[in-house]
């Protein structure tokens, strides 16, 4: 190419120019490009609340029920394991559950409606392993100080009977109290909270 | 003579093709330096792994089914009712883990030889991207049997990425595509494992080796064999790959092949370290194992996760420990390359770099008891410490002086003799005569003999050391 005597300052405007527009192009392609890996409408959809029957559990039983494809647990929590939750508040990282996620209801020393009825999202707050039920005082591989809890097997993280998290584990707040509501003495529907269906 | 018909075939294509420019360039006339000893077998056997995989990869998606309900089954499948699908199945899992003990040999052979150094920076950075991307590679395919830790090791993987401040949360909602790992997340592991990534990787690869075969290979001495050369204008301590080093490789392949073969054929699942235990049990949302643990290769990464006691911190903590390996080239200081001329003080850094990987890959698969975090904290420093304090210590260093051509060290025949001394010095040998009137020889160790021979070999370890 001859480029003498050649006003090249155009070419060079015209190059920037759809350099731009294609980037602005490249842009908007990767919108749905990106967007497609979100969560479907069917996936979001799923998740519809679930019943649960605690007529028949036993003190200190642990019931395991999936919602939204996660382990939700319902504890009938001993008068034992309800006094010694008081006495751990110095051991913990946020015993008010300001940090922590639950519904209003459920926000209080206990962290839920009925104080021996726990319900919480079974997943620990730090990388999402289900943690194990370990309602035994003193056992030898979790120590003298163990008042019962749960153990998450992954990183070590400790929980109360009360899902709240004991300080220098690495999960960082309590297990999630999901939306929940009594709608007899004995039947609780998870995903579902009294604000909800009254609105 | 009229040209045969095979030598026109042969003008036909090289009008149209460089076909023997580029066998030249880069086989026949790929000048490689002469005294490559077994620490350069494991690039070639990184590309033959890649093969395996790609062949063993492509046979099994033809009857696995990338969807939560049928996954596991399909697996089972594979292993029971497709002709030699075990085969296919173990070469692909037992490919995996090999691919990282080759490739973490390659990687300690470029440190110790001082490979990632000026002017082969771009060779490391491409290695190390590989790297990424072998590491994602093996994450993904790991989900895709749907056992028990395929579905607990992605739940904690993936919510690493919710440790991300503001972000977080919808990013790992987004690479899930689902609120919980669910048939959406197997999908698209799916396509990125058998397709999204290896593209990357081959892409990566043929730019790991163009960029070797702009500056040439480093070698032992780490020296470049560039700077002199003979009249016709090679390097004088070079010698053409082809044949040289493409007939050497084959030996490491057959080495190589050897223990291949038996694992899949004696031990295919390593005593749950290539394929672990819980994995023969279907995923299960409610119930996480007692134990888990990754598989073996991403163990030291994951002690460092599970060393600091605080969620994001320890995300950061593990994908620094990858990112240090990325800076390598611009925090060694030293203008020395080999660590045959290089100081004590690096010797001795390696050493312990050494051990601190090793037992953070040991506590990786072990419980996070009180102890054991313990020491993955005082290991994690160590590691850590390798490469941040890299800057200063390789400037103390005092190296020794590299000479001007390539030295060659002695061959295993050469080292017999002196092998045999040492064997006689730690035995004693007496003639009996037997009941039968026959003389025969005993054998027995002599104490005194083996301790001389291993107080020699201490004081030469400390001198090697020094």
């Amino acid at each position: 190419m001859i480029n003498e005597d050649v006003d090249t300052s155009k070419r060079q405007f015209l190059t920037k120019a759809l350099t731009v527009v294609g980037a602005v192009g490249a842009g908007y392609l990767a919108v749905p490009f990106l967007s497609q890996m979100q969560p479907s409408a069917k996936a979001m959809a799923a998740g519809a609340p679930v019943e649960v029957d605690i007529s028949k559990m036993e003190e200190g039983q642990l019931l395991r029920v999936a919602w939204r494809g996660k382990p939700v647990w319902v504890l009938n929590r001993t008068s034992e394991a309800l006094k010694t939750l008081a006495s751990l508040e110095s051991q913990l990282v946020d015993p008010a559950s300001n940090e922590s996620i639950q519904p209003e209801t459920s926000k209080n020393a206990v962290r839920s409606i009925k104080p021996e009825i726990f319900i919480a999202v079974g997943l620990c707050t730090h990388l999402g392993c289900s943690p194990t039920f370990r309602p035994e005082i003193a056992p030898h591989d979790l120590g003298d100080d163990w008042k019962g809890g749960f153990f998450c097997p992954c990183h070590g993280s400790k929980f109360d009977l009360a899902g709240r998290v004991y300080s220098s584990v690495p999960a960082p707040t309590n297990l999630d109290v999901p939306p929940y509501r009594y709608v007899t003495d004995t039947h609780i529907i998870i995903g579902e909270d009294l604000e909800e269906k009254a609105a | 003579m009229k040209p045969s018909r095979i030598e026109a075939c042969g003008h036909w294509v090289e009008k149209r093709f460089p076909m023997s420019k580029l066998w030249n360039d880069h086989m026949a006339q790929y000048y490689a330096p002469k005294n490559f000893n077994f620490w350069y077998f494991f690039g070639s056997l990184a590309l033959l792994i890649l093969v395996n995989q790609f062949i063993t990869g492509i046979l099994l998606t033809m009857n696995y089914k990338p969807d939560a309900k049928l996954a596991f089954d399909s697996v089972e499948y594979i292993m029971r009712d497709v002709d030699w699908g075990w085969l296919v199945r173990y070469m692909h899992s037992t490919g995996a883990s090999a691919f990282f003990i080759v490739v973490y040999l390659h990687m300690f052979r470029g440190l110790i030889y001082g490979s990632f150094k000026q002017p082969r920076e771009l060779i490391w950075t491409f290695g190390m991207l590989i790297f990424v991307c072998l590491m994602a590679e093996a994450f993904m395919g790991y989900l895709l049997p749907w056992g028990q830790m395929s579905y607990w090791g992605a739940q904690v993987i993936i919510s690493l990425f919710s440790a991300i401040p503001v972000i977080g949360d919808d990013l790992s909602l987004w690479i899930r595509g689902d609120y919980v790992i669910s048939d959406a997340t197997l999908n698209r592991f799916f396509a990125f494992h058998v397709i999204a990534v290896p593209l990357v990787l081959i892409m990566l690869v043929f730019l790991h080796i163009v960029a070797l075969h702009e500056v040439g290979s480093n070698n032992p001495d780490g020296i470049e064999i560039k700077e002199s050369k003979d009249p016709w204008g090679h390097p004088v301590d070079g010698i053409p790959f082809h044949p040289y080093y493409s007939v050497k490789d084959i030996v490491g392949v057959a080495v190589f092949m050897l223990f291949f073969a038996t694992i899949i054929f004696y031990m295919p699942e390593m005593g749950g370290y290539f394929l672990e235990h819980a994995n023969f049990i279907p995923a299960d949302p409610l119930k996480t194992p007692e134990h888990i643990a990754p598989v073996w290769y991403f163990t030291p990464f994951y002690a460092i996760l599970r060393a600091v006691p605080d969620k994001f911190a320890g995300v950061i903590a593990m994908g620094g420990s990858i990112v240090v390996l990325f800076l390598l080239p611009w925090l060694d200081r030293s203008p020395v390359k080999s660590i045959r001329y290089r100081g004590g003080i690096f010797k001795k850094a390696i050493v312990l770099f050494v051990i601190s990987f090793l037992v953070l890959g040991y506590l990786g698969t072990q419980p996070a008891t009180y102890g054991a975090v313990i020491a993955a904290r005082i290991f994690t420093a160590i590691y850590f410490g390798f490469f941040l304090l890299m800057p200063i210590y390789t400037r103390w260093e005092k190296t020794k002086p590299v000479p001007k051509s390539l030295t060659m060290q002695p061959t295993l025949e050469e080292r017999i003799p002196a092998m045999k001394a040492t064997l006689d010095e730690m035995l004693i040998k007496t003639s009996v005569e037997t009941s039968a009137g026959q003389i025969k020889t005993q054998v027995k160790p002599n104490t005194a003999g083996i301790i001389k021979v291993l107080t020699r070999f201490v004081k030469n370890l400390k001198a090697s050391l020094e």
